[in-house]
């Protein structure tokens, strides 16, 4: 009994970084509909950019979180105009195509700098036991720390000047241009923001996890699930559908062969596809 | 300027075949043999790969500076044509046949992993050309009666033998949990590790396997920890292996074995840390092994020519790739000749002694070209002098230094 609840509670711990990652995927599409392929990868430059600032610059792990978040919003916003703003009301094929050629430049790079060998970033904080259960303190750090990202990027998206307008971009792109918003600015913003997110949460997965140049492809289709899950184009969603999904994998694990959490994981999203098309915490299209 | 981009694309797509068929055409002249083979220099399976090729590649420079490969008095230089299988199998087909047919390989190496080497064997005997498997050891491709395959690694059957042993000796009640990867390499050597551990009486507690896409191991080592195993054999390949490794340390699982597939055999492993502690894996071949050779260089020179022309330390991967240049040339030295029935001949008569150990090849036809004679060792990741390393701890024959056991329980 103790190992199941063990393992609920591991499944929310990973599933609120999972959210988090989530969120960025799901903050792109909800304010200009366009599937960011890059997802992986830069959730992978978050996991690298963790590496290096603590390996070349002995940066202690958690202060790398500012300059992961500044960092990521640069490349996001330049990831903008190289590979989203040409794209913009076009078909979405041809936004899902120039973002997987970028995705595939930066991981053809990563690939030549590191190869595929594997890197891990040691992170030492005491855990928490129940019983025989272990639950490491960089588990529960990472899920604090995704949890207040998520609530710093609602209260901005809901209480800030630039946040409404995102809104209002994502709401209505003409009407916002109408009342004087700079939509391209806002999109680049946005493309920013998303990118952010992913190598915070890349960053987050690095202290837990050892990772190489290939991790992302893992975390992407994870995204995917939870985005599809949380209702796409809506960050708190995300954040929940990243939930579900731990929880899902924590409660599914102690009753079934390890092989089949994989299959009853797709069962459900297809699931979720037929009776929740939106997903399940779906709001209303473009209201973020 | 558009007219110049134009100009510049159309140049760039009548000159790139050019260069590539500059490259790769084979061009075989008398003197020249060509050995054929694909490397996943991108993709999941590079490390190893890449350094199994390493191997190769030292192989020929070595043979071609001495004078090349003497064939009845006369010498033939060696030349590689390589490609990129991106690690990937739907790959590998289309590349052999190209290496066969329009680079007109003669003989063939193998890609790395038994997931890339069966397809390719198809191929190799199709067209009934020799193929050394330097780094796969599934042992299926070697029950389908094919002439040309010879596998110069110990088979996966054999994998986690020595580890079933070693446990055994140490704690004969020991309760085992076999947790790995979803793949034809880690499924055959957990069977059979399994079929082991339960003839030697040992208990096995869990035998579950898990998607190779697997991110987070958590939920999984509770359940070890809920399954009361004391000992752990399994893994796959790299990532989930050490993912693997650090939750157990992470979430104290405090096994007192854990044995995991070749991702403890790179020395990146050590960068676990503490977590990476007493941790064996098996392993084709360590720095420390000191087999006499019947030919080519000993384990020392080996190692030491390696680091010289690599800056990296040597691995069981180079040490096959290196094998399989070794053995072929061998086999072509006493066939005295390059026709591939007659290096075949010499193949299935061979048995010999390399620094990587002893070669022998089955040829009954229900297992024809399976390597027989090749012991795998045991090495555990241990503190020596301060420093993490792996040493070769069984069997005893063959140790620099003692089994760890019981693992020293995580202390963080």
């Amino acid at each position: 009994m103790l190992g199941i609840i063990a393992s609920l509670i591991d499944g929310v711990l990973v599933g609120l970084v999972y959210g988090l990652a989530a969120m960025g995927l799901t903050l792109i599409w909800g304010v200009m509909d366009v599937i960011n392929l890059t997802h992986g990868a830069m959730i992978v430059g978050g996991m690298f950019a963790l590496y290096l600032l603590v390996s070349a610059l002995g940066v202690p792990p958690y202060w790398c979180l500012p300059p992961v978040l500044i960092g990521g919003f640069l490349v996001g916003a330049a990831l903008y105009w190289v590979a989203v703003h040409r794209m913009i009301g076009r078909p979405p094929l041809m936004s899902l195509l120039s973002t997987f050629a970028v995705n595939l430049v930066l991981i053809g790079i990563g690939t030549g700098v590191w190869g595929t060998a594997l890197f891990n970033v040691a992170v030492s904080l005491p855990g928490v036991s129940i019983g025989r259960y272990t639950f490491p303190g960089a588990h529960i750090l990472a899920a604090v720390l995704a949890a207040v990202i998520a609530a710093a990027l609602y209260l901005f998206l809901h209480h800030t000047r630039l946040g409404k307008a995102l809104r209002a971009v994502a709401n209505n792109r003409e009407a916002a241009e109408l009342v004087g918003i700079p939509t391209t600015r806002l999109l680049a913003i946005a493309v920013g923001c998303g990118v952010s997110l992913a190598g915070v949460s890349g960053m987050l997965i690095g202290t837990l996890f050892p990772f190489t140049v290939l991790s992302g492809d893992g975390y992407q289709l994870k995204s995917f699930i939870v985005t599809v899950l949380g209702g796409f184009g809506n960050p708190v969603g995300a954040l929940l559908g990243g939930v579900a999904l731990g929880l899902l994998e924590g409660a599914v694990t102690p009753f079934v062969p390890v092989s089949w959490t994989l299959v009853i994981e797709f069962v459900l999203f297809v699931l979720v596809l037929i009776a929740f098309p939106g997903g399940i915490f779906a709001s209303r299209r473009g209201a973020l | 300027m558009k007219r110049l981009c134009i100009i510049a694309a159309a140049a760039t797509l009548f000159a790139a075949p050019a260069l590539a068929q500059d490259n790769n055409q084979g061009n075989n002249n008398a003197d020249t043999i060509t050995i054929g083979m694909t490397e996943s220099q991108t993709g999941a399976l590079n490390v190893d790969s890449v350094a199994q090729q390493r191997g190769a590649e030292m192989w020929r420079d070595e043979v071609n500076a001495a004078g090349g490969i003497k064939v009845s008095g006369k010498s033939y230089q060696v030349k590689f044509v390589t490609y990129d299988d991106q690690s990937v199998g739907g790959r590998v087909q289309q590349l052999y046949t190209r290496l066969i047919i329009q680079d007109k390989a003669q003989f063939l190496f193998s890609p790395y992993s038994s997931g890339l080497s069966a397809p390719a064997a198809v191929i190799s005997e199709q067209y009934g050309k020799i193929m050394l498997v330097g780094g796969g050891a599934e042992g299926k491709p070697f029950e389908l009666g094919n002439k040309y395959l010879f596998q110069v690694i110990t088979s996966a059957d054999h994998y986690l033998s020595g580890a079933v042993e070693a446990l055994t000796a140490k704690n004969p009640h020991a309760k085992i949990a076999m947790v790995y990867s979803d793949d034809p390499f880690s499924k055959t050597v957990l069977a059979a590790a399994k079929a082991q551990a339960q003839k030697a009486g040992l208990e096995v507690v869990m035998d579950e396997s898990y998607a190779p896409s697997t991110t987070d191991f958590g939920p999984i080592v509770n359940k070890i920890i809920s399954s009361n195993a004391d000992a752990f054999l399994g893994g796959g390949h790299y990532p989930d292996g050490a993912t693997l490794a650090r939750q157990m340390y992470d979430q104290k699982a405090n096994l007192k074995w854990v044995s995991i597939l070749v991702a403890p055999g790179d020395e990146k492993f050590g960068t676990l840390g503490p977590g990476a502690l007493g941790i064996t894996v098996p392993s084709q071949w360590e720095i420390q092994v000191s087999y006499k050779p019947q030919f080519g260089p000993t384990t020392a020179e080996f190692a030491k020519a390696f680091q010289a022309k690599y800056n990296a330390l040597a691995d069981y991967h180079s040490a096959s790739g290196y094998s399989s240049g070794a053995i072929l040339q061998h086999a072509i030295e006493q066939a005295g000749s390059i026709d591939p029935d007659q290096v075949a001949a010499a193949l299935n008569a061979m048995d010999v002694t390399t620094f990587f150990g002893e070669v022998k090849f089955a040829t009954d036809p229900a297992h024809h070209g399976l390597q027989i004679a090749h012991q795998m060792v045991l090495a555990q990741w241990q503190m020596t002098d301060g420093k993490l390393g792996r040493q070769v701890v069984w069997p005893t024959a063959a140790q620099s230094a003692d089994l760890i056991y019981p693992i020293p329980p995580a202390t963080h």
